[in-house]
């Protein structure tokens, strides 16, 4: 909400400069999000008007004007396309000084000038610089203007959280800043306007509590064609509502400064009686915007015999709105409750002021002065006679007056501060709250009732938070918890997500944060089996479904750094992935999987460039080894295992399947071929993704003692098929059960020369020890030949010579 | 005598003129050798009477020790000049890059989110995580955010349907965590939290970290003194920290926590708009509805909660300029945290 600092001023004026006052009000919860002057600093510009014109003799656009300062007559050249006799304008004059430049006598085409008229843009008023700014009639001409216009002013932009309706009003944010310097508030004089004729508009109330009170009244015979005088206009204006009519403008001047908001109908429009109603179905109206609304259920309405003419407290209608013909109007002052408005105009796409102000709460007393007031102005205004005011009321749907007890102790307590029960007493009543003390001492207990105005007071916790308010947050004691302090368990079994990450920061990986949001071609492309959550408001189709792998993300960044000349990448991101049960009808928390992953891409060289090495790209041993050294970090590699897997994003010749105790937990692989294509990949790229629930047990380590007996290595190589597998190899010599084999070392692979096209050669290393004494040569050679055997009968293994 | 004399000299000469250790050894061997000069005059000194060999034998151990000293460090010599040379053929160039010496790096909000899990560990509070994707009644809720509440509209949110939502904030992982314990304790709670918004100061997905404390005890000036030692840990900087009224639904009193600007400390800048302070966090005394929701007594129990945003804490810590930047993940950003 954007006020006039000055008016402001009219109700509680402090001795504190604009800074101060907006860090005050800033520190007391009325969050300010900035000011601005009302105009730029300048001297010397006066009222004036201009007495006649001449064309430039010698310039179309220039116009030479005759132009009044009060005391004196003057010539100025001008090129405003509106310069013309009769009006009065800002006139700064000779020696003025503008925000920039000085004015000075000048010549203009030949013609002298003396003074210049000003734009609203040149007085800082404003950006419009289409013409002069034109000033009422009956401006005095010589005044000066920073006088005539109040322009040593601020407008101040308050940013009110939604607790604080009560400050959506000139007379609330007063009564706020009055509170806070300790200073008493100007009451505002709402004269009763008496009735000078009969006339009423008959009103009913059938929404039960969503519109307890309706105040109305007629007025007859208001000249709409009159002019909202300046002082109103400039109020208006600097909370940044434009003048329209006098009706208008007194509503919405009555808006700002009781904080109530109001509605004219036009009288002679009206049909019957109005009727405040809940919507029925497929029920519409035009508004005032001229839209042509469809109603949802349950939103509440003003409607007359024609039907709906306005949706309550949001916007009024077209149909019965006041037009440049209006003579008589109906004046409309009603409380509607917050739960009937709040989030009805944002179901409506709408934010209205009037909407805003009741969906956060008006006083549910104040329609009654409200009207009063507005009456007041308007027949100042725009003259006219007023009917007598009526009031619906429905008085056993209005809002209770809580009584809200409040105990010192509980103060104290919440706190932490040391009170006495005299320092409450004294808040509660400069609070403006009524209240009955009870008790002594630590016992003492106040029965508090809130004025209407804060019916956000309904608890105990609503009074200590306006103690602590007044008390000042700042000034409250600051203590360290002392409470008892558990000891949290720290599982040594437990592998952490930082001691992962630790890991592969150390192996060259950068992390990675991307969004859970992506776009769903990369998701089909990379998982097209899954059927991934869609958000319903998207922020873009290209944030339109959660992840059901972090791939997408990931291959997303790698294609933005390979895009932006980065050669070698490997990165990798923990987080969650969404999995919706498969055939899921009705999406709920219950049939969502939000699984924590462990996810890495790496592209290009095995190492950086550099002077020692060529350059190597990368293999999947390469990240497999990456991988593997984040299982070490288990200390359970052994029940880790990589099969031969599929995965629709990778190579079908290289993917792996990850498993922890024969069950899956992961992928690693080179990406496919085709899907890296259609990314625009030139060089290989490999993946892996990890439950992070697979890695995060962790194998608490038991020591066994170390054999005293020397050990004995014996190399051999066999040649198997091509298609037998390191792991079967591996399986096939730990089926023979030898316990003195302490190692088992698979150091070389060769296929080529020598070898048959279909077979392959494989080194193994055998380590040998007894825990218990010196094997002999033949024990050694004995295991060498079962394993050869073993090796020979299942996997059709000859021994290489 | 005067032959030891020759013979000293001239092994001495052969001593200086031996080109290398091997020529040396050659030397030792023709004077101290079993069959050398020197030791053949040794063995003569039984030619000599007996009282003269005494005085011969001394003079020639004399010469012999003359001899070997010479050779000694000739020797010394040798090895020095041997092991110069292996030395001088081994200089490489130190000032050549290591071999695999690239490390990776966390992201920075990680490093941040570190930062806070480690202040907070250390003062007994707990890590715990819940969902990203939640449900209405836990997103608001039970955090006295009904339906049509305006604070509702603070929260633009990410719909799957009209009750699954993507959390707002993460203040759901302290409802759950209501929901299944019984007090005392102490959290925090970190995470991705996702807001319909994307412009230069906000992004769509950013993080959180909330923190609740619930026990029979706490008050208000515990939330103060938790907070300022907090900040002045994590910026290490005594810097000031002040309050102000504002408002959440899930906390009253609830309170705004400005710090003292970093970078100008309090004198005014750009980085804090020339205010001298920054807005870090929002805080508060758990409202009591919240506790009742989550089935804890809100007569023998109190809490306070606070969350922060460890992205702006990022920003702060690390003069990041843009928000943007952390989720767009190019590596010479990211390695500029390494």
């Amino acid at each position: 909400m954007k006020f006039s600092e000055s008016w402001l001023r009219e109700f509680v004026n402090p001795e504190l400069s604009t800074q101060d006052l907006v860090d005050q009000l800033t520190m007391a919860g009325l969050e300010v999000d900035g000011f601005e002057p009302v105009a730029a600093s300048f001297s010397k510009v006066v009222v004036g008007e201009i007495l006649s014109t001449e064309s430039h003799p010698d310039a179309d656009k220039l116009v030479v004007c005759n132009v009044s300062s009060g005391a004196e007559e003057h010539q100025v050249v001008c090129g405003a396309p509106n310069a013309r006799k009769g009006i009065k304008i800002p006139f700064a004059l000779v020696g003025a000084k503008l925000e920039d430049f000085k004015i000075k006598k000048a010549k203009l085409r030949g013609v002298e000038s003396f003074g210049m008229l000003c734009s609203e843009k040149e007085l800082g008023i404003s950006d419009n610089h289409e013409g002069l700014m034109e000033l009422p009639l009956d401006a005095p001409v010589g005044d000066d203007i920073r006088d005539y216009l109040s322009l040593d002013d601020a407008i101040i932009d308050l940013d009110l959280t939604p607790n604080r309706s009560d400050c959506l009003g000139m007379v609330g944010l007063g009564r706020e800043t009055g509170l806070v310097n300790g200073l008493d508030v100007k009451k505002l004089e709402i004269k009763t306007v008496a009735a000078t004729i009969e006339d009423t508009f008959a009103v009913s109330l059938q929404a039960g509590e969503s519109c307890p009170r309706f105040v109305g009244r007629v007025i007859k015979g208001i000249r709409l064609d009159a002019q909202t005088p300046l002082w109103m206009k400039e109020k208006l204006r600097r909370s940044e509502i434009r003048s329209i009519d006098p009706v208008v403008d007194v509503t919405n001047y009555i808006m700002l400064e009781l904080g109530q908001p109001m509605h004219a109908y036009d009288l002679s429009k009206l049909q019957g009686e109005i009727v405040v109603r809940k919507s029925e179905a497929s029920e519409k109206v035009v508004l005032l915007d001229s839209s042509d609304v469809e109603l949802l259920d349950d939103t509440l309405l003003i409607t007359d015999q024609s039907g709906a003419i306005g949706i309550a407290g949001i916007m009024g209608g077209l149909t019965t709105s006041v037009t440049d013909e209006t003579v008589d109007i109906f004046l409309e002052s009603a409380f509607f409750s917050p739960m009937a408005i709040a989030g009805r105009a944002r179901s409506y796409g709408m934010n209205t002021d009037a909407s805003h102000r009741f969906e956060r709460g008006v006083d549910w007393q104040g329609q009654a002065q409200a009207i009063e007031r507005a009456t007041e102005l308007l027949l100042s205004i725009a003259g006219g006679n007023a009917g007598p005011t009526t009031e619906t009321v429905l008085a056993d749907q209005l809002p209770e007056v809580p009584s809200v007890s409040l105990r010192l102790s509980r103060v104290k307590r919440l706190l932490g501060v040391d009170i006495g029960a005299e320092q409450v007493s004294d808040m509660l009543a400069r609070l403006g709250f009524d209240s009955k003390r009870d008790g002594e001492a630590d016992a003492t207990v106040w029965q508090v009732t809130a004025p209407s105005h804060r019916f956000d007071i309904s608890i105990e916790a609503d009074l200590i938070e306006e103690i602590s308010r007044v008390y000042g947050y700042n000034n409250l004691p600051v203590r360290t918890p002392v409470s008892q302090l558990h000891m949290a368990p720290v599982s040594e079994a437990q592998l952490t997500v930082n001691r992962i990450k630790d890991q592969l920061v150390a192996r060259g990986y950068q992390e990675a944060i991307t969004y859970s949001f992506v776009d769903p071609a990369m998701q089909l492309l990379l998982d097209p089996e899954s059927d991934p959550i869609g958000l319903a408001n998207p922020i873009s189709s290209e944030m339109g479904v959660m992840r059901t792998t972090l791939w997408s993300g990931l291959l997303k960044s790698l294609i933005y750094n390979v895009n932006r000349q980065q050669t070698r990448v490997r990165l990798f991101e923990t987080g969650l992935r969404f999995l919706q049960t498969p055939n899921t009808v009705e999406l709920e928390i219950s049939n969502i999987q939000q699984e924590p992953m462990l996810a890495g891409v790496v592209y290009g060289d095995r190492q950086t460039e550099n002077w020692s090495e060529g350059s190597q790209a990368i293999d999947f041993y390469d990240v497999k080894g990456d991988v593997e050294s984040v299982i070490a970090l288990s200390g359970d590699q052994a029940h880790f295992q990589f099969e031969k897997g599929v995965h629709p994003a990778l190579h079908p010749g290289q993917t792996a399947v990850i498993t922890r105790n024969a069950e899956p937990v992961g992928y690693l692989g080179l990406i496919d071929p085709r899907v890296a294509k259609s990314l625009g990949l030139e060089q290989n790229a490999y993946l892996f993704e990890v439950k992070l629930s697979g890695l995060a047990s962790r194998r608490v380590p038991q020591a066994t003692n170390l054999s005293k007996f020397p050990e004995v290595r014996r190399d051999i190589a066999v040649i198997v098929d091509k298609n037998v597998s390191a792991a079967e190899i591996d399986g096939c010599v730990k089926s023979v059960e030898i316990n003195a084999l302490q190692n088992l070392k698979l150091f070389d692979v060769y296929q080529g020369e020598g070898i048959d096209l279909n077979r392959k050669s494989i080194a193994l290393g055998l380590t040998f020890q007894d825990a218990s004494r010196t094997l002999t040569d033949d024990e050694i050679n004995d295991f060498v030949a079962k394993i050869i055997e073993a090796l020979s009968t299942q996997l059709g293994a000859s021994l290489r010579n | 005598m005067s032959d030891l004399k020759e013979i000293t000299k001239k092994a001495q000469q052969a001593i200086e003129d031996a080109a290398d250790s091997a020529g040396l050894d050659l030397v030792r061997v023709s004077y101290l050798g079993k069959k050398g000069e020197l030791t053949g005059l040794l063995k003569g000194l039984g030619k000599l009477p007996a009282e003269e060999r005494p005085a011969a034998g001394a003079e020639i151990n004399v010469a012999k020790a003359v001899v070997q000293d010479a050779i000694n460090l000739k020797k010394a010599l040798f090895e020095q000049e041997a092991i110069d040379e292996q030395l001088s053929a081994e200089i490489i160039d130190v000032t050549l890059p290591g071999r695999d010496a690239d490390s990776g790096g966390l992201h920075p909000v990680t490093m941040v989110l570190q930062r806070i899990e480690n202040f907070f560990r250390s003062v007994g509070y707990e890590v715990v995580e819940g969902p990203e994707i939640e449900d209405d009644y836990h997103n608001f809720e039970a955090l006295n955010i009904p339906q049509h509440h305006p604070a509702r509209a603070m929260h633009d949110t990410f719909y799957f349907n009209p009750n699954i939502l993507l959390r707002t904030h993460t203040s759901p992982v302290q409802v759950r965590t209501m929901e299944s314990r019984q007090p005392p304790f102490r959290i925090i709670c970190p995470g991705r939290v996702y807001r319909v918004d994307s412009d230069l100061t906000h992004t769509p997905m950013f993080h959180q970290v909330e923190g609740l404390l619930i026990d029979k005890t706490s008050s208000f000036a515990d939330l103060k003194g938790t907070i300022v030692e907090f900040l002045q840990v994590f910026f290490e900087k005594d810097l000031e920290v002040r309050f102000r009224p504002s408002y959440f639904p899930f906390t009253e009193p609830s309170a705004e926590v400005d710090v003292q600007c970093v970078h100008c400390v309090g004198k005014g800048c750009r980085v804090c708009s020339h205010t001298g302070w920054l807005e870090v966090m929002g805080a508060g005394m758990v409202h009591p509805r919240v506790l009742e929701y989550s089935g804890i007594d809100p007569e023998e129990y109190s809490g306070f909660a606070f969350g922060m945003g460890p992205d702006r804490l990022a920003m702060l810590r690390y003069g990041v300029d843009d928000l943007r930047l952390f989720f767009e993940n190019d590596q010479r950003f990211l390695r500029q945290f390494n």
